[in-house]
């Protein structure tokens, strides 16, 4: 077989002819948060507005300047909470005044008060795993790829660095631009990341 | 503020975020201390008598412990609130000083938080056991049966079911996603390919990025918002086990509050019985400071007080209310056969900690380590009268008869250590038990200036 024949046979993405990696977006280090923030205004002055900020501790300021909308996990904390309360209650209800009533004493089915307890834990509990899952949902966690992994630097926003992103889905978006703007920042390193 | 005496900082002077990173990311990622193995073995030694002792008991019934008619309850009831109370320490450090804004928390709610889910798990195997037939435990919980029955809602028995199964599920959680950030850094720190790949995936692919933040912080603060009342609602539960009896002893008002305390009591002599070996074997003296030991000292004294408090009112109330069963049952304590019990419980949780009251003995490690011990016996007492002089005493004397622990009650309580500890071990080994990123938000340096002026 010739090498051309080997290579027809390769399994792979004939479907797709090869492309050129797309980026995904232009990152910057930087060394603390008050150089991190006024990045931040500056980038959206220049009329960005698709960017993420990525900081070893949570810092208000941050997700304030990069204009984030309020957090959704209070709403689903509600929901779940409501739904807790009405499942439990409910239970207790159905259990001791419908489904199975017992009469001890002429006493009423419906006794409410001995109700509370278990309707309390369970709005707790329902109302925590909201949070718990909604915070993970909202955050699309888990994901175990992303492209920021791909820059070796980026371990250190665990650490002491502070990075700031402007992904290719901005519609102001051109890469040599964008790294061009960011390198200019004071900033310690710029990189074009890929998808 | 210059008038006040100057107070030992929150964390050593000179650490930055990346020296804090450093720092407690090695503990976990640096090669394992001979000591641990010493440790190790010890724990694990003590969780296989745990294991023998619960075989004996699947074996031969629960007629091998101390247990008789009237005593019902004894080192199983005594241990399992023993146990819950030490937890809530670490749900009131999370929880409930996270939101009063208690900055010097940060270096220990994460391994208070770790004590709680142990102490939870230990906690949880006494009811279990003492089912009888310990492999019906499902039936505790409402589901649709063959036999066509629900669980009585109306007993408190079932609503410590949902108030501990609750706290078990959310404090999981609540310490699960407080370490969310942590993996995330021994992912980016960790130089094996395995390790990196096992903390890769409890991380999740965390980015520490604003929007994960942002919602980060709204989420832990609203399960700390939750926490806090299901931390007192799960001892209040546990006290109306006794308190919706009508057991002379058990049958007050006082019990909710009291238990609470008594909790936090307990709960805090332990964060304090783990932190001193802790900070010294790891070198973590930076972090969890003297500070943090006084300000715990100052929490037992006022939490021993409040449960003096309730011991007084106790006896107050049996002579007050004139019921005779009462003031038997309180003349019983302290006269009647357990009455060395009952000086023991005195001497451990009332007169004991009062030298905290001295601020030498507040700078005193080795003092504080000693009462810290003093005040886990005294609250294990506490529940050992409250169980068995109520109950030993039944209304008809002829029904009376004395308890002890059999030794398969001992071998069940030690070994329940040997489960705390071996849980305990493997945590301080595999995961950092200092926070990591909020103690990078106390070493930043807007924070350590604002702190030095």
């Amino acid at each position: 077989m010739s090498d051309e024949e080997v290579d027809r046979q390769k399994p792979g993405p004939a479907l797709h002819t090869p492309e050129a990696p797309r980026p995904y977006g232009v990152i910057a280090e930087f060394t603390d948060s008050e150089r991190l923030i006024e990045a931040i205004h500056e980038t959206r002055q220049k009329g960005y507005s698709i960017i993420e900020a990525y900081t070893p501790y949570p810092i208000e300021e941050v997700w304030e300047a990069i204009g984030h909308p309020p957090s959704k996990v209070p709403m689903l904390v509600l929901i779940g909470g409501i739904l807790g309360c009405i499942g439990g209650y409910s239970l207790c209800v159905w259990t001791s005044a419908v489904d199975y009533p017992i009469n001890i004493g002429g006493r009423p089915f419906h006794s409410w008060p001995a109700f509370i307890p278990v309707t309390f834990e369970t709005t707790v509990l329902v109302a925590g795993l909201f949070a718990v899952f909604g915070m993970l949902a909202l955050n699309g966690l888990p994901m175990p790829y992303h492209p920021v992994f791909t820059w070796p630097r980026f371990v250190q926003a665990s650490r002491d660095r502070y990075f700031l992103m402007i992904l290719a889905r901005d519609p102001k978006f051109e890469v040599n631009q964008a790294y061009s703007f960011m390198s200019a920042l004071p900033c310690t390193e710029a990189a074009i990341l890929e998808d | 503020m210059s008038a006040l005496p100057e107070r030992p900082p929150v964390i050593a002077p000179g650490h930055t975020p990346a020296t804090v990173t450093d720092k407690i990311s090695a503990v976990v990622l640096e090669r394992t201390p001979r000591w641990w193995y010493l440790g190790f073995a010890v724990s694990f030694a003590l969780l296989m008598v745990f294991t023998y002792s619960v075989t004996v008991l699947f074996v031969k019934g629960i007629g091998v412990w101390g247990i008789n008619i009237p005593v019902a309850w004894g080192f199983d009831i005594i241990n399992f609130v023993w146990w819950i109370g030490i937890g809530h320490a670490g749900t009131l450090i999370s929880a409930i000083l996270l939101l009063l804004r208690q900055q010097w928390r940060t270096s220990i709610n994460r391994f208070a938080e770790a004590m709680t889910l142990f102490a939870v798990a230990c906690a949880g195997m006494y009811p279990i056991l003492h089912l009888g037939r310990p492999w019906l435990a499902y039936w505790l919980l409402p589901y649709p049966n063959t036999m066509a029955v629900w669980p009585n809602f109306r007993s408190p028995l079932i609503w410590d079911v949902f108030a501990v199964s609750t706290y078990a599920t959310i404090s999981a959680l609540y310490w699960y996603v407080g370490l969310l950030p942590d993996l995330a850094t021994l992912r980016d720190r960790a130089r094996h390919t395995v390790s990196q790949h096992i903390y890769g995936m409890l991380a999740m692919g965390w980015r520490g990025s604003a929007r994960h933040w942002q919602n980060y912080e709204t989420a832990s603060l609203l399960l700390a918002g939750l926490a806090t009342p299901l931390v007192l609602s799960v001892h209040t539960v546990v006290s109306f086990d006794f308190a919706v009896g009508i057991v002379p002893g058990w049958h007050a008002t006082i019990f909710p509050p009291y238990f609470v305390a008594g909790a936090i009591y307990a709960g805090f002599a332990m964060v304090m019985t783990l932190a001193i070996p802790l900070r010294i074997v790891f070198g973590l003296q930076d972090f969890i400071t003297m500070r943090h030991l006084q300000n715990m000292a100052k929490v037992m004294l006022a939490t021993g007080l409040i449960v003096a408090y309730g011991y007084f009112m106790e006896a107050f109330i049996a002579w007050y209310s004139g019921n005779p069963a009462e003031w038997f049952m309180i003349t019983n304590r302290a006269l009647g056969p357990y009455r060395w019990h009952w000086y023991a419980l005195i001497f451990c949780n009332v007169i004991a900690p009062q030298i905290l009251w001295i601020k030498r003995v507040r700078d005193s490690v080795p003092m504080l380590f000693v009462i810290s011990l003093v005040v886990s016996v005294g609250m294990w007492l506490e529940r050992f009268i409250i169980i068995v002089t109520s109950l030993h005493r039944d209304f008809l004397p002829s029904s009376w008869d004395m308890y002890e622990g059999s030794r398969w009650d001992w071998g069940t309580f030690i070994g329940t250590f040997g489960l705390f500890l071996t849980l305990f071990f493997l945590f301080i080994r595999f995961l950092p038990s200092i926070s990591i990123f909020e103690m990078r938000t106390i070493a930043k340096p807007e924070t350590t200036a604002a702190e030095a002026k």
